[in-house]
């Protein structure tokens, strides 16, 4: 018999096994992050020129244990935690195979493990992409195999609650939005897990010498598929906790579920595709596969993204604007709970991922004006807007709202907690926005010396650039800051936060459930069909979210804007006659 | 029960658009999620690769 248990504050419903298990993969999430974290500040520090830091060999090896730490392993480890909440939790349902729930992340903490292992000894700085003919240790590869495949199993717990969930009838009508989302994340998730497999089952068996050759060209079409599509998990992942956070903060519910549903429908149908603009620049594949891939089908996921940022801060307005708050365009914003932690990172994360990570994303995969920035400090900065500040600081706000609800403790630190947000949003800002226009100077990824020291071929950066990565690093620092407090925050606050439960110990907070008499036999309520929006209808005699419409309109602008500076600045470094 | 003794309410939820059918049918949506990158970006792009030609 299925036991739950009913927060006492929220009246969410945690089924007994899968609380452990989102406890579990979220505080193994977390260990990630401290270890991404950790070496963000040895890059950061190193690739600003004036100090430093590491030497090369150590800087190559931190910088791939940095991007794996931080993009996959962080971010996925979270993304089981959301798909169980998100199926479990949301629909009031038992999980599908607990038993199975534990395999997956028992092979995604073994495989972590074991790459990490493989790079701190120091034969696999091969970055993240793991490009062949590089090669690196045959425990690497296996390592992100056993990650995958754990990865994939939770996928399919997922599915199959969501099979349970319609069996046992505990929902009434279609699945909430947010587990919608989720649902899209897990589709995004199973194809890059299939990719990975095609391509990294052959690259670990030609590390230990059972195959003679892997193609170079080949590697990289289908690497990206698991290389960019694992970030696309992210996107689907994080909208889906914007529309939750908006959800419990302010009541808010989305303008038009059939939008934002058909605008994951796009997500579903091509986002991955923009995996294509990693290889915009590659000799031997056709133009047509370029243009296809990135310039018409991305521009639908593209589409998608922007009816979820209109949508999200749109459905925050509707509901401020039902409270009372309808002074001028922006008193629902103004008036918008700024300290809680829980509001400010997820608002800072939409506003940063649609400004620098939306726009420069476009930008990058438009197959001309990608030649500007290609493979230069300008593609992190992006995917640092996207994941480490858009991603990431929708988990943390999550995550302040998890730790009393799930785990049963009280948040300690409240006032570091409400600047958190700010010091780690700010800091990646900063570092985002420098390290963009140092890449627009040419300024090289991955790459240990800007002055080439004793290099046969060396190149002369303008000072200019020096200063933004110093600068653009300076942000970085303030950022690890930002990230050490959430870490310092919310580790601690499950160590030594005040119980809320008089059984939440240390171990409960680590995955054991709480006393047995906190579950109970009995069956949640059935969720009920949620009530038809008022905004939904045709024929609306106005517009319901002003203010929305004219941030949507800041970006369109400011899109446009520098999507043809960057075209005039092609014309000037690529003179045509 | 015959139809006519249903009320308005009963029979407007017995009529499911076509879209909203497949977006409540999550592994209509997870075949499609694979097959187009798996088609398009691909099988497309490893046909691109195989088809270059071998240098002499």
């Amino acid at each position: 018999m299925a036991q739950f248990r009913t927060c006492p504050d929220t009246g969410l419903y945690f089924h007994k096994s899968a609380e452990s298990l989102i406890k579990a993969n979220a505080v193994a999430a977390a260990v990630a992050l401290l270890v991404a974290g950790i070496l963000a500040l040895l890059v950061v520090l190193t690739r600003w020129q004036a100090v430093h830091l590491l030497p090369a060999d150590q800087f190559y090896m931190a910088l791939t244990a940095h991007g794996i730490d931080a993009l996959i392993f962080w971010i996925i480890f979270f993304e089981m935690a959301v798909l169980y909440v998100a199926s479990s939790t949301l629909l009031r349902c038992r999980l599908a195979t607990p038993a199975w729930g534990w395999v997956q992340f028992l092979l995604m903490l073994i495989g972590a493990v074991m790459t990490n292992v493989a790079i701190f000894q120091g034969s696999s700085s091969v970055m993240m992409t793991s490009y062949v003919p590089m090669q690196a240790a045959p425990h690497f590869y296996l390592g992100l195999i056993l990650f995958a495949v754990g990865a994939l199993i939770g996928c399919f717990i997922f599915f199959g609650t969501l099979v349970v969930a319609k069996q046992e009838k505990t929902y009434d009508g279609s699945i909430p939005l947010v587990t919608f989302g989720a649902v899209t994340a897990a589709i995004i998730a199973v194809f890059t897990i299939a990719s990975g497999a095609i391509i990294l089952i052959p690259t670990f068996l030609w590390s230990i010498g059972y195959i003679a050759h892997i193609d170079a060209e080949m590697y990289r079409v289908v690497w990206w598929g698991l290389g960019h599509s694992s970030q696309q998990i992210n996107v689907a992942a994080h909208v889906a906790i914007w529309y939750l956070i908006a959800g419990l903060v302010f009541g808010a519910r989305p303008m038009s579920e059939k939008v934002s549903r058909t605008a994951y429908l796009l997500y579903i149908l091509f986002l991955q595709l923009a995996c294509a603009h990693h290889i915009l620049v590659d000799p031997g594949i056709s133009s047509e596969w370029k243009v296809f891939n990135t310039s018409y089908a991305m521009y639908l996921a593209v589409l998608a993204s922007l009816i979820h940022g209109l949508t999200v801060p749109g459905s925050i307005e509707v509901a401020q604007r039902g409270k009372g708050f309808n002074n001028g365009l922006f008193e629902w914003l103004r008036k918008a709970p700024w300290e809680n932690p829980v509001f400010s990172s997820m608002f800072i994360s939409l506003v940063v991922f649609g400004f620098l990570g939306g726009i420069t994303g476009v930008v990058m995969g438009t197959e001309q004006i990608n030649l500007i920035i290609h493979n230069t400090i300008y593609v992190p900065a992006h995917f640092h807007a996207t994941v480490a500040v858009g991603t990431t600081m929708a988990f943390m706000g999550v995550t302040y709202f998890l730790i009393p609800v799930l785990f049963r403790r009280q948040m300690i630190l409240p006032g570091l907690a409400k600047i958190q947000p700010y010091l780690f949003g700010g800091g990646m800002t900063i570092m985002v926005l420098f390290m963009l226009g140092a890449g627009t100077l040419g300024v090289s990824r991955r790459h240990w010396d800007m002055d080439f020291t004793g290099a046969a071929l060396g190149f002369d950066y303008p000072g200019m650039a020096y200063t933004l990565m110093g600068i653009g690093a300076f942000g970085g620092v303030i950022g690890v800051l930002g990230g050490g407090a959430f870490l310092l925050i919310t580790v601690g606050s499950l160590v030594f936060g005040k119980k809320l439960e008089p059984s939440a110990g240390l171990l409960q907070s680590f995955g054991l459930p709480l006393a047995a008499s906190c579950y109970s036999n009995q069956r949640p309520e059935t969720l009920p069909r949620a009530a038809p929006l008022p905004v939904e209808g045709h024929g609306s005699s106005s517009f319901e979210a002003p203010g929305t419409f004219v941030l949507a309109m800041v970006l369109l602008v400011s899109f446009i804007v520098y999507y043809f500076i960057n075209w005039k600045y092609l014309a000037s470094v690529w003179p045509l006659s | 029960m015959t139809e006519t003794s249903k009320s308005p309410d009963e029979n407007q939820e017995e009529h499911i658009p076509a879209m909203q059918s497949l977006l409540d049918n999550p592994f209509l949506l997870l075949f499609l999620g694979v097959a187009m990158p798996a088609v398009f970006y691909i099988v497309w792009g490893i046909m691109e690769i195989v088809t270059i030609p071998v240098a002499p």
